[in-house]
């Protein structure tokens, strides 16, 4: 049907219809021209839907005895596919051979024969259900991912656990199982405590309503059920899942909360970021007992924000400075942070302290929890007895951190803020001088300032004589964090405006 | 019969034998109980040859936490690379100096320098310049800037200087001062204008 011809039908159906609406839809000079555009649209669309449905490359964990590794999968008729060579590869001596639509796999001293199309082979001479044909592609022979469960066995002679959906193969016994528990601090602020029986190394992120763990190269598995809950409005909630090869666990809470690990990182301990308790309690402590029950809906975000996030620095086996025989820098400093939070929520600001107890926390964590809230000034707290009075750093940022479009290098993610956190840095350098405190400005390569994405100063306190035992007197630090709060009382406006 | 002459020349052997003795015995209790002053653990460096030339040493003061420039007159060998590790070499004799500004633990060490075009300088110092750093802001900050400072300017053409203990990548120095990344020479040469001694 021509343009005209269709534009008139619709016409016909629509009397009432002013003309100078149709006119809007008069046929075009060059008939063809329609037709073409619409081609070309339906083109874009095409290209954008395939764009958009790409699958992400997807991934087989492999966890054994011997190594650790990823490899990754192949799509066939819509199947998962592995290369059954690289899958043995690390595990022992392995070789094989195409000789027409054959292909012989040797391992140690086991031989298998599988043939292009097939969906059987033969291991030692008995027969194997591969559970879908038997590819070749660059010599390389490729088997269903759901084979490995009964293959494997044969080549290695011990069992092996497959989660086809997820990714993740484990071969022997190699699984690290872990409990969680809630337990309760002095302040009665509770703590998630998570055993794991071999040391892990998760990367931790957090959000607003939730702390999430990804286990990338731990053989982490799920406890009895995904869902563990704890019948606490703090942290209701933790829910364990797997995907392309790793394993998540998704703490739910209705306030910020922070991971800390001890116990030779066997010990993962999730708290409130300003009641955390230094010490988890040790396997097998009284805990609440974690109930598998149906996931709840995680908890709204917290609407509180805070304008003033403090960092005090070091804590656990971090000690920082050794100050004195009997004083260490990762005390001060909890101390310092304490007496700044008093000094600027006096002053009407809301302030987070980061780490309130002697906890080890990832500076990559610190980082990440104060650009989780957007918190208008992040304060590093530091104390130092060498030098006398107070020195004010902002970051030193390294040479490499190339921005990506919107996405920003975490090394330089300072970059932007820089002139503020200069800013606020000279204030708090000027009001301690006023004070007639000993200060110098400075830059510094010290993380995670360099990781922030708003302003970020760190402060270091030392004596203004030669007794470190002044850094603990109260008169001295709250005479330094008096000037530092009034100072960034003083730009706060500035700061705001930047939040 | 034995001549007197001798006898008497027996006598004197022997007196100087036993003599000997117990000065070698007095001796060897005055080694045993002498304590040995100090051991340097530093592996020693080869003779370096090569005409003198001056350079400028930036050398880090704890008293007033300051980064001064001093001229030197150092044998340097031909080869850049080799060049650079002497210069830092000297630096450092003068933090193991009895009477340091900036003292470093006993045994620190640059074990080598590696400068690869274009513009990355890679400083590999040993596990005790580390290990037995002090630990706190400025004084990691002193040590970091006096190498990176001291080591381009001069050695034109470093842009960025990465620090590695031992040959590995580490998270600080002591604690404080972030060794991951690469040092921009330009930002630690504005840090060195900050930290000259106040006029």
């Amino acid at each position: 049907m021509r343009w005209t011809e269709f534009m008139r039908r619709r016409r016909s159906r629509s009397a009432g219809v002013p003309p100078a609406v149709w006119s809007m839809f008069r046929a075009p000079a060059a008939p063809r021209r329609g037709p073409i555009l619409i081609c070309i649209c339906g083109a874009i669309c095409i290209f954008a839907m395939l764009l958009s449905g790409a699958a992400p490359e997807r991934h087989l964990s492999v966890y054994s005895v011997a190594a650790n590794y990823s490899l990754p999968i192949v799509q066939h008729e819509g199947r998962n596919y592995i290369c059954l060579l690289e899958v043995l590869e690390p595990l022992g001596k392995v070789s094989a051979k195409l000789e027409g639509p054959r292909w012989r796999l040797r391992y140690n001293n086991v031989e298998g024969d599988f043939q292009v199309g097939k969906t059987h082979a033969r291991v030692q001479g008995r027969d194997a259900d591969l559970t879908g044909k038997f590819y070749v592609e660059n010599n390389r022979g490729l088997v269903p991912l759901t084979a490995l469960a009964s293959l494997l066995p044969r080549f290695l002679g011990g069992p092996v656990t497959v989660h086809d959906e997820s990714g993740r193969l484990f071969i022997g016994s190699v699984a690290t199982h872990f409990t969680a528990g809630l337990s309760f601090s002095a302040e009665n602020a509770p703590r998630l405590i998570f055993h794991f029986t071999a040391p892990v190394n998760p990367t931790v992120a957090t959000e607003p309503g939730a702390l999430r763990m990804t286990f990338t190269r731990e053989p982490v598995v799920a406890p009895a059920s995904p869902t563990l809950t704890f019948g606490n409005k703090i942290i209701p909630s933790a829910i364990y899942s797997e995907s392309n090869g790793t394993a998540v666990v998704t703490v739910n809470s209705s306030v910020p909360v922070i991971a800390s690990f001890s116990n030779d990182r066997r010990t993962v301990m999730v708290s409130p970021v300003a009641t955390q308790n230094a010490t988890p309690p040790a396997p097998g402590t009284p805990e609440a007992t974690a109930q598998p029950t149906p996931a709840p809906a995680a908890p709204a975000p917290v609407a509180r924000r805070y304008f003033a996030v403090v960092d005090a620095s070091h804590g656990g086996d971090d000690y920082g400075e050794t100050l004195s025989s009997t004083l260490l820098e990762k005390d001060v400093t909890v101390a310092l942070a304490r007496s700044l939070r008093q000094e600027l929520e006096a002053r009407g600001i809301p302030t987070l302290v980061l780490r309130d107890s002697d906890a080890n926390v990832p500076l990559d964590q610190r980082a990440a929890i104060s650009n989780a809230y957007r918190a208008a000034i992040y304060i590093a707290v530091h104390a130092a007895s060498s030098g006398h009075g107070v020195r004010v750093y902002t970051a030193l940022l390294p040479f490499d951190g190339d921005d990506r479009g919107n996405f920003r290098a975490w090394n330089t993610a300072q970059h932007a803020a820089l002139p503020l956190s200069q800013t606020t840095a000279s204030a708090v350098a000027a009001e301690l001088q006023r004070r007639q405190i000993p200060v110098r400005a400075l830059t510094a390569p010290l993380r995670p300032l360099n990781n922030l994405v708003g302003p970020a100063i760190a402060v270091e306190v030392a004596p203004q004589g030669s007794d470190s035992s002044q850094l603990t007197a109260p008169d001295y630090q709250q005479l330094v964090t008096s000037a530092v709060a009034t100072a960034i009382a003083a730009t706060r406006d500035q700061l705001g405006a930047a939040q | 019969m034995i001549p007197r002459h001798l006898l008497i020349a027996m006598a004197v052997l022997l007196v100087a034998v036993l003599g000997l003795s117990i000065y070698a015995w007095h001796m060897r209790g005055t080694a045993v109980s002498t304590p040995v002053a100090s051991s340097d653990s530093r592996p020693l460096a080869p003779p370096v040859a090569g005409p003198t030339e001056r350079v400028t040493l930036y050398i880090a003061h704890d008293d007033d936490g300051s980064l001064r420039a001093e001229a030197a007159l150092i044998p340097m060998p031909s080869g850049r690379q080799q060049r650079a590790e002497e210069l830092l070499r000297t630096l450092l004799s003068h933090y193991l100096d009895k009477s340091s500004p900036h003292p470093l633990g006993s045994g620190a060490d640059i074990r080598s320098v590696f400068l690869v075009d274009p513009g990355v300088a890679v400083i590999d110092v040993n596990s005790a310049f580390a290990d037995t750093h002090r630990s706190g802001v400025l004084v990691e900050d002193l040590t970091v800037a006096s190498l990176i400072h001291t080591i381009s300017t001069n050695t034109p053409g470093i842009l960025k200087v990465k620090i590695l203990v031992d040959g590995h990548e580490r998270a600080t120095l002591a604690g404080h001062a972030d060794l991951s990344s690469f040092y921009d020479v330009t930002a630690v040469n504005q840090l060195a204008t900050q930290l000259q001694p106040a006029q």
